[in-house]
């Protein structure tokens, strides 16, 4: 049974890890905050669901075209809100405000298209396969989403350390005018940076509502609050620290449910944040403000 | 049939105008009885109850008319939507009592608008049935409140009593939603019904609205190996845990009991064969095996095309029930007097079976026990034995 709790603890930890760290990147990028991402996430679900239903494409493309459909409302968030309040120079809280906006402009374009009420992903040879291990059932989605998680975790990483838009992105999260002043063409490198994040949040989506099966207008609102849970805990803009912060709040709900039982696992996951924002004000795998991403 | 359908703005205007002319046209040939229908027909998820109980209203009327079963008596609705709006509800109480003067409602759709609107009806001394209201202590508002529809309460423990007698359960453990109005009474109704048989319960697993993660939950239940487990949610959360139960190597023998709410074709969409041999209760569902039962389902059919669900059929039994009071009464306008018929009736054969009133005017009906499908997604009549 604890094996199975830990599966079951790791496989939620990990969607909210892939969602999270989208959020992180743009964070540690542009120091905003992107509250569209719950949505994002939510259209990329949305995305996965038609190409699978009307195309009938296997999963791993429908996650990519969920990905690259969610990446493209990732830009769009940058040209219709980040952008244009920057060049007004507002308050990149209004950032935060505006993106809060577009979140609702898209769940009320999915109420309408999609309509209010839950669907699912169709039946497919993945959702049912498990293997039987030392007594625990552990189901070949959840594996899965552990490993795509990751790989997609390495990947970015991959790209941050060692390729030419991971040294600009990089570059940009440290200094924009900086990075101006090398050459960087800074506007485009933001909008890499949004289909990135977007892209990530669509993948994360796929792989909730193929765990979960369930698809649905509203669902990217518990997440977006998980994400910031996971954001801040990690340490603000740390892409490591997301990973991790997102594996354990999955844990650590899945172990309240076991302990005490559901009424406190939102107390409990948000009790830790605050715990550890007392202790270690700056996340548990703090970075200087300096080097960010 | 005499009938006027009325949007909430063009009340006022045509209200007045065209009863008064309908009914000084029917003043030579007999006497009209007007009856209030107030069902949301818009508003939200209130519209999907209101919609069906006014058809499964109408259609009753529109035979009861036709067969001139009360003789002289010509029915007429006056429909009226408050758009699940409570204060809109009390407005048209009032107006269809003091300007209207209809000698009964039938309605509202919502709990929350009848215990705003229907003191008004009981201080005026006009009886109200109620088809879709199933809030505990509804009718205490008075005695001119009436209900065809079967609170859960009535319902669940004829489920848990056949799932004990059928499947031998002894161990039960049961989920529900925390914060759901809905799920909490149904989980209450439930754990008394364990207490009242005499059951173990093993353990009691909860969540919140929105989740659809249950795998925590039901891997905790599966090590307290319950012979079977308790479902106090809604049809999306139902399904979800029927899904997961399964990829969660659950023993086939495990029985899942359900609750009213849970009696959703969004139940099969969602589970698919996960939901084979769920056990629910209902007061009626569309293929009950009664003459009268099934007549109505076809000319319901006939009429709007669809399949009529419990709210309509408990409508349906609402108006003729409320006919044959004003028949007993032969009154049109005394609202006392029909009360007092209606509150007589206790041989009634309806569409949900034989009825008869509580001594809290609530409907008294043999629930039916229902299995799922999950194959042909509908939910089919438990054999008796």
């Amino acid at each position: 049974m604890l094996l199975q709790q830990f599966v079951n603890g790791l496989s939620l930890g990990a969607v909210y890890a892939v969602f999270a760290i989208g959020f992180s990147l743009v964070f540690g990028v542009m120091n905003v905050l992107n509250l569209s991402q719950g949505a994002v996430f939510m259209w990329g679900a949305y995305v996965g669901l038609e190409v699978v239903r009307n195309l009938a494409l296997p999963l791993p493309l429908a996650i990519l075209a969920a990905g690259i459909a969610a990446g493209l409302l990732g830009v769009l968030s940058e040209l219709l809100v980040f952008r244009p309040l920057q060049r007004r120079g507002a308050n990149r809280w209004m950032g935060m405000v505006g993106s809060l906006a577009l979140a609702r402009i898209l769940i009320g374009l999915a109420q309408e298209i999609f309509g209010t009420q839950v669907v699912r992903y169709p039946d497919n040879a993945l959702a049912g396969a498990a293997i039987d291990l030392f007594g625990a059932r552990l189901q070949l989605l959840q594996v899965v989403a552990i490993g795509v998680a990751f790989t997609m975790v390495v990947a970015l990483a991959a790209l941050l350390r060692f390729s030419n838009l991971g040294r600009a992105i990089r570059t940009v999260a440290f200094s924009e005018s900086v990075a101006r002043l090398v050459g960087i063409p800074v506007d485009r490198v933001r909008l890499a940076t949004f289909f990135v994040s977007g892209a990530l949040a669509g993948g994360a989506g796929v792989l909730w509502s193929l765990l979960f099966q369930s698809v649905s207008p509203f669902m990217g609102d518990s997440i977006l609050l998980k994400g910031l849970t996971v954001m801040i805990l990690g340490g603000l803009g740390n892409i490591v620290g997301a990973l991790v912060g997102g594996l354990l709040l999955g844990l650590v709900e899945v172990a309240s449910i076991v302990a005490v039982g559901s009424g406190y696992r939102d107390a409990i996951g948000f009790g830790l944040v605050l715990l550890i924002l007392v202790t270690r004000p700056t996340g548990l795998f703090a970075t200087r403000e300096t080097k960010r991403a | 049939m005499a009938s006027l359908t009325l949007s909430r703005r063009s009340i006022l205007l045509a209200a007045g105008a065209t009863a008064l002319s309908r009914s000084l046209a029917f003043a030579q040939s007999g006497r009209i009885a007007k009856i209030g229908l107030v069902q949301s027909t818009t508003g939200g998820s209130a519209a999907l109850y209101g919609i069906e109980q006014k058809q499964g209203i109408e259609l009753a009327f529109a035979e009861i008319n036709a067969a001139k079963t009360l003789k002289d008596i010509t029915l007429q609705t006056i429909h009226a939507d408050d758009g699940a709006d409570r204060g809109q509800t009390v407005n048209i109480f009032q107006r269809l009592i003091r300007q209207d003067n209809v000698v009964a409602i039938l309605g509202p759709t919502l709990s929350n608008s009848a215990f705003a609107a229907d003191p008004i009806a009981q201080q005026a001394g006009i009886p109200v049935i109620a088809s879709s209201n199933t809030a505990p202590n509804l009718t205490k508002i008075g005695d001119f409140i009436f209900r065809t529809s079967v609170p859960e309460d009535q319902v669940f423990p004829t489920v848990l009593r056949y799932a004990v007698k059928t499947r031998g359960i002894k161990r039960v453990a049961l989920i529900y939603g925390l914060d759901d109005a809905l799920t909490r009474s149904a989980h209450d109704v439930q754990k008394k019904a364990v207490a009242d048989l005499g059951l173990e319960q093993v353990g009691v697993e909860s969540y919140q609205r929105g989740d659809v993660d249950f795998s925590a939950q039901l891997t905790k239940i599966r090590e307290q190996k319950p012979d079977a487990i308790i479902l106090g949610t809604l049809a999306e959360e139902a399904a979800a845990i029927l899904r997961q139960a399964r990829q969660l190597g659950f023993d086939s023998k495990v029985a899942f009991i359900g609750c009213n709410a849970n009696i959703s074709a969004k139940l099969f969409e969602l589970a698919g064969p996960a939901a084979n041999g769920i056990i629910v209760g209902a007061a009626w569902f569309a293929g009950f095996d009664s003459p009268r039962s099934k007549a109505f389902v076809e000319a319901y059919r006939k009429r709007y095309g669809t399949t009529p669900d419990i709210y309509a059929a408990q409508g349906y039994d609402a108006a003729y029930l409320l006919a044959e009071a004003i028949r007993r009464a032969d009154d049109v306008s005394n609202g006392k007097l029909v009360r007092d018929k209606l509150a007589s009736i206790s041989d009634f054969e309806g569409v949900l079976g034989r009825f008869g009133w509580s001594v809290d005017r609530d409907a008294t009906v043999q629930p039916k026990v229902l299995i799922g499908d999950g194959d042909s997604k509908v939910f089919v009549a438990a054999p008796t034995s």
